[in-house]
């Protein structure tokens, strides 16, 4: 079945009804996404179909036909979000890690705090409290060069 | 060149104290970290359990009912050494061998290479069933009994104008590391190599060759990254291991066994319930005449850590409060149901949430306000605790209540909060760092520092399970060696490499661990004469240092009578919460909690604090939601759709403020941090409802316990 794994096309065999995240780890070989529960209740599996973060152990491989999937190591361009997490404490035992930067990746590139608790909700770390990854987010989420930004833009936000 | 050597040192000398980059960070947010899970072998086997399904009870037969082709399957009888989990005692069988004890007892071990395969399995067990107990109270086993005095009970309360008395209970809690427990068994040249999720790599080596029959050399455990632990991977992964290791020592091949999340629920260690009982004197003014405390802990079928965890329960039973006249008596004791084990506070979180909720009620009686009451009775510097050890000259819980109280305006917000849905609520504790007691002296840690060819590799079986030990160590020995942190390696914990360093537990890494390694690093620096590592391993070749803990001058212990310094010193932290509740619903939603903590110097600030917010995040869960229903020795909400820890939308925002009290005999300073905010967090928050009317004695507070007291209010 053909589909597009961070920004390339496979061809992967597997049974249609195995699950996205066993796909992922077995048959790509891509062991980044973890699994925490198995029942969609942790996040530790997200990743973003067609830009959408979903929980891979709930996601039949079927599912994905045609579609873009994108696991923690086809995260490109987000290096700042990151290297964020290990800066400000948003990563510590790391098994939640992957499954967060995925989820705060596709929270835009800007979003406020109540954005945050609200799109990582479905997302478990037993680490951290989650402050740290509050705070990773933020830091990456304010522009370089605010000044510069703000004259270009004509307004901050 | 001298200007160079000294911009060289600066740098250096920077380390401690700063947040330098962790070191496991690039792979852990790339996804390029290697978990149990991620590890794959040619000819790799998958094992799974089966397991009892009665609490108690004999087994009369066992029955295979599938195709068996292709299974390694082993019971207790193909176990070659002795069929325990080598631990305090020798009570617990690897397999069942005959008799069950609890529900979710290990029976029988299969392997296939095909995982799908062991969805098919079918094995029918006949039992004899026997009648189990649930109830802690009505057991007629104890497995440790402990009693702590100081002074004459009788005087004090003699002296005391008014007598408080209060029972209060706290629940099972589930450690939930997102990780679930997994270990991966290589059978090879005569021996067994363990690869795991695990924080005690010599805990699970010594119960691999008792169980084995093996030497010490024939035995491997190498920690795999850990993705968390929390006391979950404490005990537990002896077990584990051992089942992996006796299936791939009978089929030959590498197993591997990765429980998922329901298993690892159902079957795996928990924190101990207890029953908690104070009675206290008090004067009319607010001084603490007696304190007698009787303490009940479930420690499940099997002894595991239980008596360790009794001592250090009863050793923080009074709160960290001053009183002449105390007698403190507790008991661990047996049930039909898992085993509980190490969890982060180890018995401390417990006795606390008594002492804590019991010091608001003693003030509400008095007239006094909860800071009132804890500034009358606060351990000072001079002070005795219950064993007798003495309070440092900087140490005491005096000064994180008052900047706790100053910082959060505690009485002006709380005035300011009457008569609304809102609450403030306090919680002052403290937390002994270190082993408890002897328990230190009885490890003899060792840490070893070789040269390499730019820098320093450490030899410790530290493990890093999230906390930040592979850095904080490294900033240590890069500060105490004057070379750049980059230069230091922390190769993954191996027992065929490192010494034992002991457990990582017990809030010990940094300042023991830590110290064995600052101490070994200034040694090597007297030794590098000045030159750099490269330099002096061009000249003279590699060179290794070993230290091995010796107890700091003037710390005694007797360990009969229970008097004396229990711990090398303690850390200090006073929290506030502020919680709102619905009162149709009984929901309570935290919002806020202020932690002021005391934990020496601070190494690392971002990991510190790290420790602080998540612990505190654990507590909250603790005090709220976290309820482990037990149904005939069952946990019959084995999954994470009905037991909730808190998410982000649950977690309050956690201010945290640390009082640096250097502590001399701690690596650069440092006390312990990892399971101070497990004790504080619950009482707060329980100390808020109180402010609401809701008296509330047991946690988790669920909306049907803090409805039931608001009733009764």
């Amino acid at each position: 079945m053909r589909f597009t794994l961070n920004g390339r096309t496979v061809d992967v065999r597997a049974h249609p009804m195995k699950r996205l995240l066993d796909v992922l780890r077995e048959d790509c070989h891509l062991t980044g996404t973890k699994e925490g529960c198995g029942e969609g209740e942790c996040g530790a599996c997200t990743v973003l179909v067609d830009g959408e973060a979903v929980n891979a152990c709930l996601v039949p491989f079927a599912q994905v036909r045609g579609a873009r999937v994108t696991t923690i190591e086809g995260l490109r361009g987000r290096r700042r979000l990151q290297e964020a997490f290990v800066e400000h404490g948003g990563a510590q035992c790391g098994i939640c890690t992957p499954g967060m930067i995925v989820a705060a990746a596709a929270l835009g590139r800007r979003p406020n705090l109540d954005d945050i608790k609200t799109g990582l909700a479905g997302n478990l770390c037993r680490c951290t409290g989650y402050s740290g990854i509050y705070r990773a987010i933020e830091a990456a989420a304010v522009p370089l060069r605010p000044a510069r930004r703000r004259g270009a833009r004509g307004k901050r936000r | 060149m001298k200007g160079a050597r000294k911009a060289h040192a600066t740098r250096a000398t920077a380390v401690v104290g700063h947040p330098v980059r962790r070191k496991d960070g690039l792979d852990k947010v790339t996804g390029a970290a290697r978990y149990i899970d991620d590890l794959v072998l040619p000819g790799l086997l998958y094992g799974t359990t089966i397991r009892s399904t009665i609490p108690r009870g004999e087994i009369a037969s066992v029955h295979l009912d599938f195709d068996t082709t292709g299974f390694t399957i082993v019971s207790a009888r193909d176990i070659p050494g002795k069929n325990v989990v080598s631990l305090i005692e020798a009570d617990q069988p690897s397999l069942a061998d005959g008799r069950v004890e609890h529900v979710g007892e290990a029976i029988l071990l299969l392997a296939h290479a095909d995982k799908e395969r062991l969805l098919d399995v079918r094995v029918s067990i006949d039992y004899r069933p026997a009648s189990p107990v649930f109830e802690p109270e009505l057991s007629p086993t104890t497995f440790k009994e402990i009693t702590i005095a100081k002074g004459d009970l009788g005087r004090g309360f003699a002296e005391a104008d008014l007598v408080v008395e209060g029972e209060y209970r706290t629940g099972h809690q589930e450690h939930l590391y997102i990780e679930t427990n997994g270990v991966l068994a290589v059978p090879g040249d005569g021996g067994i190599t363990v690869h795991g999720s695990l924080q005690c790599p010599y805990y699970v080596h010594r119960a691999l060759c008792e169980l084995l029959s093996l030497p010490e050399r024939k035995v491997r455990v190498i920690q795999t990254e850990t993705g968390g632990g929390f006391g979950g991977k404490e005990d537990y992964p002896s077990v584990l291991a051992g089942h992996a290791a006796l299936l791939a020592l009978k089929s030959g091949r590498p197993v591997k066994m990765v429980y998922d999340r329901a298993e690892d629920m159902f079957a795996t260690t928990k924190r101990h319930p207890a029953i908690v009982r104070h009675r206290t004197g008090v004067t009319r003014d607010g001084h603490l005449t007696a304190i007698d405390i009787e303490v009940l802990l479930d420690g499940g079928a099997y002894v595991t850590l239980s008596p360790v965890v009794l001592s250090r329960g009863l050793l923080h039973a009074t709160g960290p409060y001053r009183c002449d006249h105390v007698r403190v008596h507790g008991r661990v004791v047996k049930t039909n149901t898992p085993p509980n084990g190490a969890f982060r506070g180890f018995g401390a979180p417990q006795t606390q949430f008594a002492a804590e909720v019991h010091m608001d009620r003693i003030g509400e009686q008095l007239g006094l306000d909860p800071i009132q009451v804890r500034e009358r009775n606060a351990l000072r510097p001079g002070d005795t605790m219950a064993t007798g050890q003495r309070i440092e000259a900087n140490g005491g819980a005096l000064r994180v209540l008052r900047e706790a109280a100053r910082r959060t305006r505690f009485r002006q917000r709380r005035r300011a909060l009457r008569g609304t849905d809102r609450g403030l609520g306090v919680a002052l504790f403290f937390h002994g760092a270190g082993f408890t007691g002897s328990g230190e002296v009885k490890l003899r840690s060792k840490a070893t520092l070789e040269l390499t060819r730019r820098g320093v590799r450490v030899g410790v079986t530290a493990t890093e399970i999230g906390q930040g030990a592979r850095t904080v160590l490294a900033q240590i020995v890069a500060t105490a060696l004057g070379i750049p942190y980059e230069h230091v390696e922390m190769p993954p914990a191996d027992t065929s490499l490192a010494p034992d360093s002991g457990p990582t537990v017990a809030s010990r890494t940094t300042m023991i661990v830590g110290r064995l390694l600052e101490l070994a690093a200034r040694d090597l620096k007297r030794r590098l004469r000045g030159r750099t590592p490269a330099e002096s391993w061009r000249a003279h070749g590699p060179i290794s240092v070993t230290k091995e803990y010796t107890p700091p001058p003037g710390l005694t212990w007797d360990e009969e009578q229970y008097v004396g310094d229990a711990y090398g010193t303690w850390a200090w932290a006073c929290d506030v919460a502020e919680v709102e509740l619905d009162r149709d619903t009984g929901i309570v939603r935290p919002l806020r909690i202020t932690s002021v903590a005391d934990i020496g110097r601070v190494i690392h600030p971002v990991m510190a604090r790290g420790q602080m917010e998540g612990g505190t995040a654990q507590a909250v869960g603790y005090a709220l939601t976290e309820e482990v229903v037990m149904r005939d020795g069952r946990m019959a909400n084995a999954q994470l759709t009905n037991y909730l820890i808190p998410t982000t939308a649950d977690t309050p925002e956690i201010d945290v403020v640390f009082v640096e009290r250097p502590y001399r005999n701690g690596a650069f300073g440092a006390k312990g941090v990892g399971e101070l905010p497990m004790d504080g967090g619950a009482p707060a928050i329980v100390n808020a409802l109180r402010s609401l009317g809701a008296d509330v004695r047991a946690v988790p507070a669920t909306p049907e316990r803090v409805l039931d007291a608001l009733s009764k209010g």
